[in-house]
């Protein structure tokens, strides 16, 4: 670990699909228009298969290496922030963790968008579908590859972002732009837990005294100082791993988070089967493998996550038992197995949650195409209760479909079972019984659920009206290949990690050991005789359960010897209409969440409108009204004194110029005059001098004012207002 | 002596002074006709030379009152030609000289 190989490569299994994204994306309508349909998928085909060789050159080469020396590094992609002593790169690293992801993705992924040249066919905005579906893969394989936090948070943003795009792809009709929101907001709400979980990291570890790195790496040999710092009596391990876990309700779908799962059915069934079954979904679980140290500080944590695991796994489940929509069934599935993987991430198996999350992968991509290729075939139809008697139309559909039924089912040997198994024993041995047995009864729902599905799409007579009928075809081997390959992974998938306890050595677990060094769920490595012999008990009690489940639905959907009713009606349909309307949690939230967010802005939009938009305005009035004040006092006052200085040095001087007569002879009599006056003055004596000027001044002011009372003008003249000059003509 | 018996002193001088002053300052003030103003100035002009002789001679000895005459007998001179011309630019927009008539000036 100390001394990574570095390789340029790795990059490339980022920017290739981002290229991709942006080429289709700045070029994608002209090239649509002048190229055909052809033009876009070979681009955003082929970069995904050149980004899935690249992984598989990148899994080959950690091969190669020794179990504690599996790590790859391209540290050279950009540096990012440098601040103080906080330095990111884009960097991306590939141990032997990662490598599965990229496997996963790219394959997964690359099978996906071949699938979709087929299923897309006709879409006008074909183009804009495999940018975003290139840009989703891009962020995932950012997700994935990120060689710190901050790395991931990006890829995790940008995953939640083309989730959104993609859920509201067909955006023409409300309820899915509806649905893209419901699921972004959600989501919002996750990554606000991830984000604070991330500052909880970098300050605990700062508080601790060892810097802030989000480098996974540099992380692992100082995560346990966080347990020396507490915020309110809380370590900051546990908060940190609580904040996290809540980011991985929102990603990976899990009670209180899951709402918009569901609902992100309404985007093309290749998008559902890429992000809300196979890929982005599974982010969360891969979080919290990754964060493992972390967790693994924090019991409690460990405990809520999974007791929330085990709680969603069998809610879900109760809830797929009931719903009639083909992909509604597979959503609710998806939640259920999701629960299974943070089930397993909760009792430290954190290797059995990635393992199954890989088989998952298979199967649940399978099972979504597989449905993708009904609903194709069937014009658009969703509800199960109109399908029927699919077997022979469509072979390879059913077939697939079969397999990943059987594989979800956790029937042995197909891979489902030995992931699930793995999670089941897990569970038990790591001493939560209740939590095995809650997860216990969710796989054979599961069974039970995913059989009905079956039997009710494809065996029995046909439901449809004639018209569909008549128009029921296979599809097209764009899409039926991608089904086998998909099938055939989920047969042979479980073979990775077949237990101890079967003779196998569990190579998966093996191979992720280097990685998720310091999860306890060690514990369970050790096999003891008597401890196998309960293993083998439990494996027989799920693959117990799982055929119970099977022959359930057998009866009740295929010979139809049972009615559905016997359980519909139980407790006078109560429980029925509750899982049936999903417990209501919809509603729930709608009338508390949405109500209560909708009230609020209702309050803030009004109290805005009212006090202050009062406020402003009466301000506003206030101003106008001191304006018209100082206006009326400026031109009544102001403009009065000033006009009435004028109009007073104007009189004066009226009354003044009379004095000029034009006449010589009076200029020179008043020279004389002037010239006696100086002969006078001076003999006077200096008694007399004072009331003598007092006098001249006196006649010059009684000569003053009698000059402005004898004005020709009045001397104040009313102002002249704005408004009342009169209109000019 | 014929001077010693009329005995004419500076008060004698000072007496003809007045009445030439008094003379022009009425001929001033009473004249209608502009050029007969310029005369009763220059009567004035000629009062006050009269002063300075007297008191020069009667006085100091000296000769600064002569040379003061002298002066204002030049200043007169070069006043009567700028008043004669004054007169003149008066007739040539008034058509007559007559003080009375040109009071443009009044306010």
């Amino acid at each position: 670990m100390e001394h990574p190989f570095e390789v340029s490569y790795l990059r490339w299994i980022v920017l290739l699909p981002l290229l991709g994204a942006v080429v289709n994306g700045i070029l994608g309508a002209t090239l649509q228009k002048r190229f055909g349909k052809n033009a876009i998928s070979l681009i955003a085909c082929s970069v995904v298969g050149v980004a899935f060789l690249c992984a598989v050159a990148a899994f080959l080469h950690i091969l190669r290496l020794g179990p504690e020396h599996r790590f790859l590094l391209d540290t050279l992609v950009a540096p990012w922030i440098h601040i103080g002593d906080l330095k990111v790169d884009i960097a991306f690293w590939v141990d032997p963790l990662s490598a599965v992801m990229i496997l996963i993705v790219t394959g997964i992924g690359g099978l996906i968008h071949v699938y979709s040249i087929g299923y897309m066919h006709d879409d006008e905005s074909y183009w804009r579908f495999f940018t975003f579906l290139n840009l989703f893969t891009a962020a995932m394989l950012t997700l994935v590859l990120g060689d710190n936090l901050l790395l991931l948070f990006v890829g995790w943003e940008g995953v939640g972002l083309c989730s959104y795009a993609l859920i509201g792809f067909w955006y023409k009709e409300h309820a899915n732009t509806t649905a893209g929101n419901k699921a972004f907001i959600v989501n919002r709400i996750g990554d606000a837990g991830f984000t604070l979980g991330i500052f909880t990291i970098f300050w605990g570890l700062n508080s601790a005294g060892h810097g802030t790195t989000p480098v996974f790496r540099e992380l692992v040999p100082v995560a346990h100082y966080l347990q020396t710092v507490s915020v309110w009596g809380i370590p900051a391990a546990t908060l940190a791993a609580l904040f996290l876990f809540i980011g991985a309700t929102g990603k990976s779908a899990q009670i209180p988070l899951y709402v918009w799962l569901p609902d992100a059915m309404a985007g093309p069934t290749p998008v559902s089967a890429l992000i809300h079954a196979a890929t982005m979904v599974t982010a969360g679980v891969y979080m919290m493998a990754r964060m493992h140290f972390v967790f693994s500080l924090a019991p409690v944590a460990m405990n809520v996550v999974a007791t929330v695991g085990a709680l969603t796994a069998i809610f879900a489940a109760t809830i797929g038992l009931a719903q009639n929509d083909i992909k509604r069934v597979l959503a609710y599935s998806t939640v259920s197995q999701l629960g299974y993987m943070v089930l397993g991430v909760g009792v430290g198996a954190y290797a059995a949650a990635i393992f199954h999350l890989l088989t998952h992968a298979f199967f649940k991509a399978c099972l979504f195409l597989g449905s993708g290729s009904v609903i194709h075939a069937m014009g658009g139809e969703q509800d199960m209760r109109k399908m029927g008697g699919l077997r022979e139309k469509m072979p390879y559909t059913f077939m697939t479909f079969f397999i990943s039924t059987l594989a979800i089912a956790g029937l042995p040997p197909l891979s489902g079972f030995f992931s699930k198994d793995e999670i089941l024993w897990k569970t038990f041995s790591g001493g939560h019984p209740f939590l095995w047995l809650l997860g216990f009864a969710g796989a054979g729902m599961t069974a039970f659920y995913m059989f009905r599905q079956v039997f009710m799409t494809f065996f029995g007579e046909s439901r449809a009206d004639h018209h569909t009928q008549h128009h029921l075809h296979e599809s097209p081997p764009v899409m039926t290949y991608p089904l086998i390959i998909l099938a055939t992974g989920a047969v042979l998938a479980g073979f990775l990690g077949v237990p101890a306890a079967l003779g196998g050595s569990n190579r998966f677990e093996q191979w992720l050991e280097p990685v998720l060094v310091g999860g306890h769920g060690h514990a369970a490595h050790v096999t003891e005789h008597a401890v196998e012999s309960l293993e083998y008990l439990l494996m027989i009690a799920s693959v117990g359960i799982a055929v119970a489940g099977i022959l359930l639905a057998y009866q009740m959907y295929y010979r139809k010897t049972l009615s559905p009713e016997v359980f519909s009606s139980a407790g006078g349909g109560a429980f029925y209409d509750l899982v049936y309307n999903k417990y209501y949690i919809d509603e729930i939230y709608q009338a508390t969440f949405v109500r209560g967010t909708l009230a609020l802005c209702w309050l803030g939009a009004n109290f805005d409108l009212y006090v202050i938009d009062y406020l402003v305005n009466g301000a506003a009035r206030l101003t106008a009204f001191i304006a018209w004040l100082n206006g009326w006092f400026d031109n009544l006052v102001i403009d009065g004194l000033v006009n009435a200085i004028a109009d007073g040095i104007f009189a004066i001087g009226n009354r003044l110029r009379q004095i000029q007569t034009g006449s010589i002879n009076v200029y020179l009599y008043v020279i004389v005059g002037a010239v006696a006056a100086a002969q006078f003055l001076p003999r006077l004596s200096s008694e007399m001098l004072m009331p003598v000027l007092i006098a001249v001044v006196i006649a010059l002011a009684v000569v003053g004012v009698l000059a402005l009372l004898s004005a020709r003008r009045p001397l104040w003249r009313p102002p002249i207002l704005r408004g009342d000059a009169p209109e000019p003509h | 002596m014929s001077i010693a018996l009329l005995d004419i002193g500076l008060r004698h001088f000072l007496l003809v002074s007045l009445v030439v002053f008094a003379l022009g300052l009425y001929c001033v003030l009473t004249r209608k006709n502009a050029i007969g103003i310029l005369m009763g100035v220059e009567l004035i002009l000629n009062s006050a030379n009269i002063n300075y002789i007297a008191f020069s001679h009667f006085s100091s000895g000296r000769y600064d009152g002569q040379i003061f005459a002298i002066f204002v007998i030049m200043l007169a001179a070069a006043e009567a030609v700028i008043g004669l011309a004054i007169v003149l630019g008066i007739y040539q927009n008034f058509a007559t000289i007559d003080v009375e008539a040109t009071d443009n000036l009044q306010g």
